[in-house]
């Protein structure tokens, strides 16, 4: 238990440091920055002209179906690719393990595009 | 050496298979109505599927190099399982297509989960444990807000996936510290590690967040809070289903996990599984006597039911793993009989949920009131129905394994909580003059609360050999 706590050691320093540091910038800010504040300073700073809107606001569900089919693509890759790098060295059994996944996910990409979610109106 | 894998998954295989085909031939197929069909086809593959493994399954078969166990514990969680989705999906049809709430999705997507909780119960690493039940678990998220137009079943998807997401990542923690310590994600390998005695204290962290994330999927308090919201969101024959298939898988898996993995601690973990066991019958009993709506005493009901099941799982034995086989049988046969119930109670053609409009219920429909009447006796556990046996099994079992204040406790929460399944019965046969119930009678309904209730009282003969199987499947798991 001592053993396995001290190798830990290094891990707790590295905890201390950070969240020491972190209290030190905050409190810095606190009390050394000057403080002047008046309303164009205060007011949300959009590209060089009025902020005319609030930054809390609706936006379209459809971004988020476009996020998710992408992530869904995205993984994809993420298992392909060390798939395609150890090629040479895979059996038969990862090389079709591949190809059923690429299946499925195939299957689901034709359901996704009958259904309609790949248009945007 | 692949084909002889693939033949051990093969029921796995042909379901998935099965969903993906069908899913395809629906979206592409230019008719609306493939709903209908296809919960009938699928309920169908789940009945065929069930009627194969009960009766050619036979012996221990390792896949994927331990991945995957095919025994006689798996087969028997697996038949429960399939049966009852399968009666679910029959139940739920109607309701859902006069709500035009049956998109082909529907079955499509309770055929996927069922493929996960078949992996869950198969689960022979921490790994194919985890696949199963993301799989398991992703479906029904989707399943609990099927009515997208209503605030509650979109709120009662959210909450279970927010805190579904939760207990997976406890769950998942749990894994990577019982890696760390035992050097494998092989219950064969840790189940060597973690010998009696020498359980590390890593190690028991690793099983205590691996039983916390269990515990939120089987809803055992504390880890109850997302059930009656889920329950009462979400669509009547979508409750049905959860408090049915994924219950037994869940205790299928957590049984799984307890004594292939960690069989030989016994002592570390049972203590545990009794304190939750405890909390669960408490709560359940107490918490669900405020409840009007019949759905959300049906969560806090489960959430009881839990307890009991766990009772047998805290015994650590052979037969407390078979008493609670028969109780997780027992208690999925009962609801689905009590959900074909309340899958009935209409007014103008809308659901009701709401308990006092059973009013008097006896006077209309005598035959239904009488087959609840017994469903109801049997939940709370009245001597000569089958719940009272189930009830019998895993206080003996406790009992048996040095938990005589578990099994006290046990009868003393059963006592409480027979009080609201009472109230019900009162409210059908004595209660006040009130607006009446559409005498609607489904036949497919009504032969599901007639079937259930007469396996109540005639099971108690010889329980049609489920006591049997199960002291079978057990054996094989505890050794």
């Amino acid at each position: 238990m001592e053993e396995m706590l001290r190798e830990y050691l290094p891990i707790l320093v590295f905890l201390a440091v950070a969240v020491g540091l972190g209290i030190v910038l905050i409190l810095a800010a606190v009390v050394l920055a000057v403080r002047n504040p008046d309303p164009e300073k205060v007011s949300a700073y959009e590209c060089g002209f009025n902020a005319f809107d609030d930054a809390r606001m609706k936006f379209d569900v459809r971004f988020y179906l476009v996020s998710i089919l992408f992530i869904i693509f995205d993984l994809e890759i993420a298992f392909l690719f060390p798939w395609a790098v150890g090629f040479k060295d895979i059996s038969m059994t990862g090389f079709w393990s591949m190809m059923v996944f690429l299946g499925v996910l195939t299957i689901g990409f034709a359901y996704e595009w009958k259904k309609g979610a790949l248009e945007w109106e | 050496m692949i084909q002889a894998d693939l033949n051990v998954i093969l029921p796995e295989l042909i379901l998935a298979v099965y969903a993906m085909i069908a899913l395809l031939l629906a979206v592409y197929s230019t008719k609306d109505k493939m709903g209908p069909l296809l919960v009938w086809s699928t309920a169908g593959l789940m009945a065929l599927l069930a009627l194969w493994i009960a009766g050619s399954g036979s012996g221990n078969n390792v896949a994927f190099g331990g991945m995957f166990v095919d025994d006689g514990f798996s087969r028997f969680a697996k038949v429960t399982i399939l049966l009852s989705a399968a009666a679910v999906l029959v139940m739920g049809q109607d309701y859902m297509a006069r709500r035009g709430m049956l998109q082909f999705e529907y079955p499509l997507l309770v055929s996927l989960s069922v493929v996960g909780m078949m992996m869950m119960v198969s689960a022979g690493d921490l790994m194919s444990l985890y696949m199963g039940l993301e799989l398991q678990s992703l479906a029904l998220y989707v399943v609990a807000s099927m009515r997208r137009d209503s605030v509650k079943s979109t709120e009662a998807g959210l909450k279970y996936f927010v805190l579904g997401a939760l207990s997976s990542g406890l769950l998942l923690y749990g894994a990577s510290l019982v890696y760390g310590f035992a050097g494998t994600t092989k219950f064969e390998g840790i189940i060597q590690v973690a010998q009696h005695g020498e359980v590390s204290v890593g190690l028991l962290f690793g099983i205590v967040f691996l039983i916390s994330g269990m515990a939120f999927k089987v809803s055992a308090v504390p880890f109850h809070m997302w059930t009656p919201d889920v329950y009462e969101g979400a669509p009547t024959p979508v409750t049905a289903f959860f408090a049915t298939a994924p219950k037994m898988a869940a205790m299928g898996l957590f049984a799984r996990v307890m004594h292939d993995a960690f069989g030989n601690a016994v002592s570390d973990w049972s203590q545990i599984i009794a304190l939750l066991s405890v909390a669960s019958m408490f709560l359940g009993a107490v918490a669900a006597i405020g409840q009007t709506n019949i759905k959300r005493l049906m969560a806090y009901s489960s959430i009881a039911h839990m307890g009991f099941a766990l009772m047998g799982l805290a015994a650590g034995t052979v037969f407390g793993v078979q008493a609670m086989l028969i109780y997780m049988a027992i208690y999925v046969t009962m609801n689905v009989g009590t959900f074909a119930f309340i899958l009935m109670m209409e007014k103008d053609g809308k659901p009701v949920t709401d308990i006092a409009s059973l009013n008097l219920y006896s006077r209309r429909e005598p035959g239904k009131a009488l087959a609840m009447l017994v469903l109801l006796f049997s939940l709370s556990g009245v001597p000569p129905m089958l719940g009272f046996f189930g009830k019998f099994y895993v206080l003996r079992a406790a009992y048996d394994a040095g938990l005589a204040w578990l099994a006290i406790a046990g009868v003393v929460a059963s006592v409480i909580g027979a009080f609201y399944y009472l109230r019900i019965v009162y409210y059908m046969y004595f209660g006040e003059e009130g607006d009446e119930l559409d005498r609607n009678s489904s036949p497919v309904l009504w032969g599901f609360l007639m079937a259930s209730a007469a396996v109540m009282v005639l099971g108690i003969i010889n329980m049609f050999g489920v006591e049997g199987a199960a002291a079978a499947a057990a054996a094989t798991l505890v050794n």
